[in-house]
């Protein structure tokens, strides 16, 4: 017989005098477990989610659109337009260091009809950064817009996944022809299906791009839509952009404060906002699941109660023969930290086996909200925060009870029958 | 037949001091029985010297109990002082009175207070286990002292497996492992027929001539009778306290 053994066999009697109790508690922390299990993979699935869905309008870059200046500067009056050229991106680029690419935009809204399909759609004259910018992937069998594309004004054209079904339903649109207000182009790719979530005119998969050149060439367009550039690094957006003001500000005569002249969305500056609202969408849904938990460690507690009230004497003759606090406290907190890891141990078993059953279910079903919602997630965060909420519950449970076993001289306990 | 086992010194070489073992001075006992206060002890003083064996007696409610537990270290004082040993038991941590009664005080009880899930040999192995002595040795311990109070065959019998007077020969047993300074009884034969009793009895006295210092409570006048000093105990005062020649 090892100490162990003598120390197993001086505790073990919870679950014979409580088994019906006991195994109310386990269930409650189980069933605790797999609600926290399931919310927080939930909640890593939506923003996992959202993380590819921000990825869809690119990473880290800043869109501008032209505006009028509110402020007088260098002699002239406020409400004057600022209207931006091709030129200028290439100008911001190699003045601006903090600025890594850049690409414009020139919006028009001509007929494409391809045979007897004939739609109304945006086409976007754009250079050839746009496509890493704005996170446009050519699909297999493609390639996006290129600098002799640019040079050569060719009539190439792009288009988003959802248009070119549109145009060309089940057929291969790559080496075919669209006409675009009457002007054949050749589709040199189409974008690889993506999720966006942000957007401004519309989602991606239902544009197309040309060459900028080109479109300037047809339509004899000279200002911009929109200008959109990437900073170097995430953190250098905030400085890329008051540079972007300086050096505009200096060619078209206005004030780099004047937040009027050029309107801006800094996407790194939302991205942190909605990563913001993720981390506290995680964190209520972890709180839910954490108090569910609870529930099932005040069982626990409350059965560890009743153990030692019922074995107050066999406690009082250990400490009566020189058992320390430590010594019956510790086989208490350990009682029940192993009571709580038993219905742990299975809840996580279930909650993992039903998150892997609804990943799987989902990725069947083609449903926009439910592909939005994002599969859920076990991940290895979800997994830590289970087993400390667990440990931390299992000791508590175990501490308060095993507190009170001890609070008491032996003597008081012995004195009655 | 404890003699080998136990080498106690009959006569105060151990200690420091005035050689006293025990030493309580105005010791009291307050019952705080919520509207009610009981005093259970009003002023006790009594020494104990290394080697004595004496006997507590009283009528019920005299305060014998409560003076028994203070002394072992089971319950704490109101008020007063108590030395073991030269040291004051008073300013002791809750640890540190454990660890007292665990390597320092053997404890008798009326019931036995045998912890009734383990075997005769694991209720003695458990202070030693509580002491933290290393496994072998304290296998070899628990044999010798069962086999010293007769109960070699019973090792691993559970306590309602055994008689009256085997349960308290165990709980004697468990009492003596950790090799105290003293040995504490509170109505040993209390619940024991006359022969367990005498039984008992006449372990005690094996014990006393060992070099044991027994405190013994008892109603049981043979015991009383034994014992060489005799305490009387009244309305939690002492009263009398007799030595007779052994």
């Amino acid at each position: 017989m090892g100490t162990l053994g003598v120390i197993l066999r001086l505790f073990r009697s919870a679950a014979k005098i409580q088994r019906k109790r006991m195994t109310m508690t386990v269930m409650a922390i189980t069933w605790g477990t797999i609600s926290i299990v399931l919310l927080l993979s939930f909640g890593e699935g939506l923003r996992r989610s959202m993380t590819t869905g921000w990825a869809g309008l690119g990473s880290g870059i800043c869109i501008i659109w032209p505006g009028e200046t509110s402020k007088p500067y260098a002699g002239f009056p406020p409400g004057r337009e600022i209207r931006l050229v091709a030129e200028d991106v290439d100008l911001v680029v190699a003045a601006i260091d903090e600025i890594d690419a850049a690409t414009g935009e020139m919006r028009g809204r001509p007929q494409l009809s391809v045979g007897r399909v004939s739609v109304n759609k945006q086409v976007i004259g754009v250079h050839t950064a746009y496509g890493e910018l704005r996170n446009h992937q050519a699909a297999p069998g493609g390639r996006f817009i290129n600098e002799l594309d640019m040079r050569l004004k060719r009539r190439v054209i792009f288009l988003g996944d959802e248009l070119a079904t549109t145009l060309f339903g089940e057929a291969e649109p790559v080496g075919q022809s669209v006409l675009v207000n009457q002007t054949p182009f050749l589709v040199i790719g189409v974008m690889a299906k993506k999720k966006q979530m942000g957007m401004y005119g519309g989602p991606d998969a239902d544009h197309a791009v040309v060459p900028l050149t080109t479109f300037q060439a047809i339509y004899g367009r000279r200002f911009l839509s929109n200008l959109v550039y990437r900073s170097t690094t995430p953190e250098q957006m905030v400085a890329a952009t008051r540079r972007f003001h300086e050096v505009l500000g200096a060619k078209y005569k206005f004030d780099a404060t004047d937040e009027r002249a050029m309107y801006e969305w800094d996407t790194v500056k939302t991205q942190q906002i909605g990563r913001n609202i993720m981390i506290g969408v995680e964190l209520f849904l972890g709180i839910i699941g954490g108090l569910t938990l609870l529930i099932g460690g005040v069982g626990v507690a409350n059965i560890m109660y009743a153990v030692v009230r019922h074995r107050t004497r066999e406690i009082a003759i250990q400490m009566a023969i020189g058992a320390r606090r430590a010594f019956v406290m510790g086989a208490l907190v350990v009682e029940a930290t192993a009571l709580t890891f038993v219905g742990g141990g299975i809840g996580i078993g279930v909650g993992v086996g039903l998150v892997e059953l609804l990943a799987f279910i989902q990725s069947k079903v083609d449903n926009e909200a439910m592909q939005f919602l994002g599969q859920p997630t076990f991940s290895l965060p979800v997994a830590l925060i289970t087993v400390l909420l667990l440990g931390a519950l299992g000791l508590a449970a175990g501490f308060f009870p095993a507190r009170r076993a001890v609070a008491v001289h032996p003597a008081q306990v012995l004195r009655y029958e | 037949m404890f003699a080998d086992i136990f080498e106690r010194r009959k006569n105060g070489t151990t200690g420091s001091g005035n050689g006293a073992l025990i030493e309580l001075t105005g010791i009291r006992k307050v019952y705080d029985m919520g509207t009610v206060q009981v005093e259970a002890l009003r002023g006790v003083d009594l020494t104990v010297r290394p080697g004595e064996f004496a006997s507590v007696v009283g009528p019920s409610g005299s305060g014998k109990s409560t003076l028994m537990n203070i002394v072992g270290c089971l319950d704490t004082p109101s008020g007063g002082s108590y030395r073991l040993k030269d040291e004051e038991v008073g300013g002791f941590s809750l640890d540190r009175l454990a660890e007292v009664r665990n390597r320092r005080i053997g404890f008798v009880f009326q019931n036995f207070n045998l912890l009734a899930q383990l075997t005769a040999f694991e209720n003695v192995e458990l202070p030693l286990l509580f002491a933290g002595m290393a496994t072998r040795q304290r296998r070899e311990r628990t044999e010798r002292v069962l086999a010293d109070v007769g109960l070699a065959d019973r090792m691993k019998h559970k306590p309602t497996e055994l008689s009256g007077g085997q349960m308290q020969r165990v709980a004697i047993a468990r009492a003596l492992a950790c090799q105290p300074d003293l040995l504490l009884a509170d109505e040993p034969t209390g619940n024991l027929d006359s022969t367990s009793g005498r039984d008992i009895l006449h372990v005690f006295e094996e014990l006393w001539e060992a070099g044991h210092t027994l405190l013994v409570i008892t109603h049981d006048p043979a015991i009383a009778q034994r014992a060489p000093r005799t305490v009387t105990m009244q309305d939690g005062l002492i009263v009398g306290d007799e030595r007779r020649a052994a």
